[in-house]
């Protein structure tokens, strides 16, 4: 299927009629990756927050699915991809790695990108499961990752140089170790994160942001989501204006997240 | 033959009693010292024993199934105590049994636990099994969906006599598939009401994605065809009973339909030689129409002369569910969202109900540990929100003042409700219509 513009966006993830008075200051492609596959414990939020937000800072956000055998969009200004059960991972496996070439031209390029957990894995070089076989990962990010029997879970906190304090909510077996050529988000002042001994959270390459929260991430984390609002908009019109989003009940939401145990 | 266990497990029973305790010590106490005792029990019931598993709805289906049969002239046994399972099922039989051991009772219909569901069947295998759904609910216990879904088929391989299967729940209808022992009898949904039940995997499907075709569908004993304002049609043996429902809510309306298949396969298809069973349809649909919710898990009551309407939500599609059943229109809304262990931890769910219905109400006032959490979400689907308050008393006194004239509905999650009919107790009268 070839991808359709927003208004086709999904049966019942219907958007938010749009203001007709704000004169548009321009459209943002964002291309979700695999949300038939790849969309576990709410991911789909991540996309919804920036479609909002974008509307917030005076764009018109245009959202585009990518699904397997799909024809992969033209003009990408940013790409979402979340988690996914197994069985979700083995379906779009190879579609995925028919789409190397184009996701690394892309990462490589400077193109924001946020991949959760299962997508964080597979943008990395390989997933090895318990058995010991080797899942080939798209190499995008120098992260590698090895299946546990231990399932990872419970609400995250994270301190970022970047982003400040990010917080989510973790549940994985998979555990990742980064390689040189990325860096963490962050490191875990609550939960566990990439693996159980390192106490890193996420990787971060080039405009990529790879982590292992839901929550979903984004709408808790209104400075991540506006980075790469920012970054898509900055690549696209050579500069930002940002609007005045309410952020209000995300802080107060902020607050009381962190107050929750594990 | 005398078990020793027998008199000495009812007399910690009785003594625990006696000091306020729960259940689970004397199911503990005969567990250790005669771990057959609950396979010896229930296997000398002449119906067998039947489990209720699945998602949602197992509290609620296991009552209907007890009172169908109940209506049906057969002695059922049941659980009714939430502590662990086992041991809780264990204790329940003691307080029922005769010093010798007997239960007198003829089925036994427990509401099972998926966590606790491999370690019972493997114990007592069930003569009939009835599997609802396998959603998106508690992951964070469980791990993954699919994994849930391995569990139900685990307890429809242990069945001796009959599953009975959700046939429009595809990982539930697919256990059939694998199945060469017991009979499979399905339950199933008018066309025209599918489209009120999404599934977990239409969640993201786009419409105009290529849908893969849909496998001839099954016969199903028990369809439902249609659910009305207070009534609803059930066709079975191919006829179409109407009959009114006290219960509400599509959901649980299918749930009924899940009941009825069973209710049916235990009086009606299966009667035992010498024993009067009434077994007739009439019955059945007239104790059906009767069945009011289980505690806890929604319920209509009236403060101030208006109803008040409780509607438990504890997952994506539960919520979506109670939101396309219950229209907002004329009625003030609260949500209550707590995230204590029994309600799940994680919030991400709440992203995957979308809110668009009460758009053009709004909702009057949030609560619980996490009613930020549900304030930031309906922010994103552009829903007014009138106040927010995580503290579950004072929250729910103002909604009450502030909409007097008006029918009022809180949805909310398990510990959430539990708080909120505590509270209602004491600042109210109330008076539970159903
Ligand atoms: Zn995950």
């Amino acid at each position: 299927m070839t991808p359709q513009p927003d208004s086709s966006l999904s049966f019942g993830h219907e958007l938010p009629p749009e203001e007709s008075t704000a004169p548009g200051k321009g459209t943002i492609r964002v291309v979700q990756l695999y949300p038939r596959d790849m969309n576990i414990y709410g991911d789909w939020g991540n996309a919804l927050v920036l479609a909002q937000r974008l509307r917030w800072h005076g764009y018109t956000p245009e959202l585009l699915e990518y699904n397997v055998g799909d024809e992969f969009p033209a003009d990408v200004d940013l790409i979402v991809g979340g988690g996914g059960q197994d069985s979700g991972q083995l379906v779009i496996q190879d579609d995925l790695l028919s789409r190397e070439s184009v996701l690394k031209g892309l990462a490589e390029d400077g193109t924001p990108m946020l991949v959760i957990c299962g997508l964080y894995q597979l943008f990395g070089k390989f997933f090895k499961t318990r058995t010991g076989s080797v899942i080939p990962g798209i190499g995008v990010l120098d992260v590698e990752t090895h299946g546990t029997d231990q399932r990872l879970i419970g609400n995250v906190s994270v301190s970022s140089p970047e982003f400040g304090t990010v917080l989510g909510y973790e549940n994985h077996s998979g555990q990742t170790t980064l390689g040189p050529g990325v860096s963490p988000l962050g490191t875990t002042a609550k939960g566990t994160g990439n693996n159980s001994d390192d106490g890193q959270e996420g990787a971060r390459y080039r405009n990529v942001v790879a982590s292992y929260l839901h929550g979903s991430l984004l709408p808790k984390n209104p400075a991540l989501a506006d980075f790469l609002i920012r970054t898509a908009v900055e690549r696209k019109y050579g500069s930002f204006s940002p609007g005045t989003p309410d952020d209000s009940y995300a802080v107060l939401a902020r607050e009381h997240a962190a107050r929750r145990p594990r | 033959m005398f078990y020793f266990s027998i008199p000495l497990g009812k007399f910690v029973r009785r003594v625990s009693r006696l000091r306020g305790g729960g259940s689970a010590l004397p199911g503990l106490v005969v567990e250790k010292i005669d771990p057959g005792f609950m396979r010896r029990t229930l296997s000398t019931l002449p119906h067998g024993v039947a489990v209720v598993s699945g998602t949602n709805g197992k509290t609620t289906t296991t009552k209907m199934v007890v009172e169908l049969l109940e209506s049906q002239g057969l002695k059922v046994f049941t659980n009714r105590t939430g502590s662990n399972f086992t041991r809780g099922v264990a204790a329940a039989l003691l307080g029922e049994v005769d010093w010798r051991g007997r239960l007198d009772a003829d089925v036994a219909v427990l509401e099972l636990d998926e966590a606790h569901a491999v370690h019972f069947v493997n114990q007592v295998p069930p003569r009939y099994s009835l599997l609802l759904n396998v959603l998106r609910d508690q992951l964070d216990r469980f791990g993954e969906i699919d994994k849930t879904a391995q569990l139900l088929q685990h307890i429809a391989s242990k069945t001796t006599g009959t599953v009975v299967l959700n046939r429009e729940d595809p990982r539930v209808a697919r256990i059939a598939e694998s199945l060469t022992g017991p009979d499979v009898l399905y339950f199933g949904l008018d066309d025209s009401l599918l489209s009120t039940f999404p599934n977990d995997d239409e969640l993201r499907a786009a419409p105009g994605s290529p849908v893969p075709p849909a496998p001839p569908k099954p016969h199903a004993d028990v369809v439902l065809r249609r659910v009305g304002a207070a009534d609803a049609d059930f066709e079975y043996d191919g006829v179409t009973a109407t009959t009114e429902m006290k219960l509400r809510g599509v959901y649980n309306i299918f749930n009924a339909a899940a009941a009825l298949t069973l209710a049916r396969a235990i009086a009606v298809r299966d009667s035992v030689p010498g024993k009067t069973v009434l077994a007739d349809n009439d019955g059945l649909m007239k104790a059906l129409s009767q069945v009011a919710p289980a505690f806890g898990r929604g319920e209509s009551l009236v403060v101030d002369g208006l109803p008040l309407d409780l509607v438990l939500v504890k997952n994506p599609s539960g919520f979506r569910l109670g939101l396309k059943s219950f229209p907002a229109a004329g009625y003030a809304t609260m949500i209550a969202i707590n995230d204590n262990y029994a309600d799940g931890r994680d919030m991400s769910w709440l992203w995957d109900v979308e809110f668009d219905t009460l758009r053009t109400e709004g909702v009057d006032q949030l609560s619980g540990s996490r009613a930020y959490d549900m304030a930031l979400r309906l922010q994103y689907d552009d829903v007014a929100i009138g106040a927010v308050d995580t503290e579950i008393a004072p929250a729910l006194a103002a909604f009450i003042r502030g909409a007097r004239d008006k029918p009022k509905r809180i949805f909310c999650t398990y510990t959430a409700m539990l708080a909120i009919r505590r509270e209602l107790s004491k600042i109210t009268t109330v008076e539970v219509v159903s």
